[in-house]
């Protein structure tokens, strides 16, 4: 054993050996150059508690300027991720969404300004109309049920039952391995409805007496109701999470007072867990509309953007696909906004 | 013999079947038996529905007769979708691609969490909310100036176009590990930091050396919940990387990769339902392996937020 060890360690202390005789010799030289030059240079030197700029402008280092400087650096990172991926980005589609615009590779993007008519153009389009009618339906009427649902599982978990782990393990798998692949393949088979729901005649009924603006969505979510309570995965443990925050004594209190526990729901638990449906109801609204569909809003996006040429049936390109998200964003921030809003208002009314 | 005492017997029997005060009925519990277990049926019915029928054989998913138990387990399913998935080579590509992007990410949103958490600096509550911000703003909405971006750095088409964002905390739901990172370091104490510093040591050091070893299991969930998340993303790996670089990627061409690998005409070569499945049961095994292992920390996560208020 100790052969072996001595095998392994003598190349190691070798390599380090020459790493440090490296170090020392062609390295080391020039970190003292830096280290001189950071203290004697012209733009920036330290004497004692004093930061001089070009020799003439003196700040006092504070505790406070020294903690607000390491602060920056830690999250300077993020700073210019968010500047580089993300804000540019957003402002550049947003300029893109008002041209029309290509992409050539001699040339990079070409746009020209067209003004509106991409916005125009998505509310004229045969296509994308229903599209939006539909999501907007699916949003309306899924996310209350999804909130439902999860209080009601959370609840479930949270009494005093056996296996409490095991279920909260069934009740989170979703999350771990839903993705759009196995998703679409399971709406496929038509996995993804509730057993005795799908041949009964109650969607035959919605869908031969409704108007289609209600009647699709409504469908919709019927046949694919599993796949909308997977959603709840995350809220599930929010809930959760909230519930084992309260007291316990106040339900003891409550119950000596005689409160059924039909009251103790209504006046203690779901006004304890309120502030959190608006949390869940923020995660759920962004995590169902960033699920792509194939043929969905954001999958057409993608086509415009990747096949659009003047000559194909994707004409607009770049500009109108940054349209196309652009639009979706701004109803999806409106339809959370309602939601917030309506949940705010309810809780003000109780105060 | 004793004589039967009917009303002590009537009080047992309430007291099981009802409770008292503080002590929960049979009929009470039993209700929350059954409907969690029916609950979780409907929950889990997709999962059970792939599981049972990627074994089945062409006759087995025709017969109406034949739902939950196939009569005979046809194990070559999972040869063809092994086949068609590339597997098991696919799997190393796409463990060290998503292990590259989920480790760049945690390593990045635990930085920025301490840089949150730990110091004041001007702006800082705008830039956190804003940071918070990138949650809701749909990848779709960059992704076009964003093409252009990696095209001008040549990122287009590799692994680097997941990964630079990821080092920046702009990956893939980064907000949220940041969020559960910041929510950690502010329960340290920062008396902790201070002695540290009166004794000489670099606000480097004393991350590295304090506040990283503290986080362990922060780092653990974020980095769990990054794998998960970077494994089943697939509308921008696909488009800012390309192709099938993943498995779930791979999965999404089962057909057409099916077709290329058992040309149809060919005797008893025809993709069915079955084979399909079998793929998908592929794609999530490592998750489901993944998830038993260390369910617990996923199951903690949402806790380690902080969002239900300290």
């Amino acid at each position: 054993m100790k052969k072996v060890l001595s095998k392994i360690m003598t190349p190691l202390a070798k390599a380090w050996a020459k790493v440090t005789a490296f170090y020392n010799s062609k390295i080391a030289k020039h970190v003292e150059k830096v280290k001189y030059a950071l203290s004697h240079n012209f733009i920036i030197r330290r004497k004692g508690l004093k930061l001089i700029l070009f020799s003439f402008i003196k700040i006092d280092i504070t505790r406070r300027r020294r903690e607000a400087f390491y602060g920056y650096i830690f999250i300077l990172l993020w700073i210019i991720g968010f500047a580089i991926f993300t804000l540019y980005p957003m402002f550049y589609s947003l300029y893109l969404s008002f041209t029309e615009a290509y992409y050539s590779l001699e040339s990079g993007v070409e746009t020209t300004f067209i003004g509106f008519t991409n916005y125009l153009n998505v509310f004229r389009s045969q296509t994308l109309l229903p599209l939006f009618a539909t999501y907007i339906g699916k949003m309306l009427i899924s996310v209350p049920l999804i909130i439902v649902f999860s209080i009601l599982i959370a609840v479930l978990i949270n009494n005093p039952i056996k296996l409490k782990g095991f279920w909260r393990t069934i009740f989170f798998l979703p999350v771990v391995i839903s993705t759009g692949p196995v998703i679409a393949e399971l709406n496929n088979q038509d996995a993804t409805s509730i057993p005795s729901l799908e041949d009964s005649t109650l969607i035959v009924f919605i869908s031969e007496n409704l108007g289609p603006w209600i009647a699709s969505p409504v469908e919709a979510i019927l046949t694919s109701m599993l796949l909308i309570l997977w959603y709840a995965g995350i809220p599930i443990l929010i809930f959760l999470a909230g519930l084992q925050k309260i007291d316990g004594s106040i339900y003891e209190a409550a119950a000596i007072d005689g409160a059924s526990p039909w009251d103790r729901f209504w006046k203690i638990t779901l006004p304890s867990i309120s502030p959190l449906i608006s949390v869940s109801v923020i995660y759920i609204v962004v995590s169902m509309s960033l699920f792509v569909e194939s043929g969905g809003i954001l999958d057409l996006a993608r086509s415009h953007m990747l096949v659009g040429a003047p000559d194909s049936t994707f004409w607009f390109g770049y500009g109108y696909a940054a349209t196309i998200a652009w639009v979706y964003f701004l109803l999806m921030v409106i339809i959370m906004g309602i939601f917030v809003l309506i949940l705010s208002a309810r809780r003000k009314e109780r105060n | 013999m004793k004589k039967f005492d009917t009303k002590h017997f009537k009080i047992k029997a309430r007291k099981f079947l009802f409770g008292m005060n503080f002590v929960d009925g049979f009929v009470y519990k039993f209700v929350i038996y059954t409907l969690l277990i029916s609950f979780s049926y409907i929950y889990l019915y997709p999962v059970l529905f792939m599981t049972v029928n990627s074994f089945m054989t062409v006759d087995d998913l025709i017969n109406p007769g034949v739902k939950w138990i196939p009569t005979a387990l046809q194990f070559e399913n999972y040869g063809r979708a092994l086949q068609v998935l590339e597997l098991p080579g696919s799997i190393v590509s796409t463990t060290s691609y998503v292990l590259k992007v989920s480790i760049s990410v945690t390593i990045s949103s635990a930085i920025i969490g301490y840089g949150f958490a730990k110091f004041r600096f001007p702006l800082k509550n705008l830039l956190f909310v804003l940071m918070l911000a990138t949650f809701i703003l749909p990848s779709q909405v960059t992704m076009v100036a964003n093409l252009v971006i990696f095209n001008n750095l040549g990122l287009m088409s590799t692994q680097n176009a997941m990964i630079l964002p990821a080092i920046f905390g702009q990956g893939v739901n980064a907000a949220i590990y940041i969020l559960i990172f910041y929510q950690f370091f502010k329960t340290i104490p920062g008396v902790l930091m201070e002695s540290a510093e009166v004794d000489g040591a670099s606000q480097f050091r004393i991350f590295t050396r304090i506040a990283i070893p503290l986080a362990i299991p922060s780092f653990l969930i974020v980095f769990l919940f990054s794998f998960v998340w970077y494994w089943n993303e697939t509308f921008i790996t696909s488009l800012y990387v390309g192709g099938r670089i993943t498995l779930p990627l791979k999965l999404q061409a089962f057909r057409s990769s099916y077709e290329t690998l058992f040309p149809p005409g060919s005797a008893g070569s025809e993709l069915n339902e079955a084979i399909m499945l079998a793929g998908n049961m592929l794609t999530i095994l490592p998750l489901l392996v993944l998830y038993f292992i260390a369910q617990r920390y996923f199951v903690e996560s949402i806790d380690r937020t902080g969002i239900t208020g300290e």
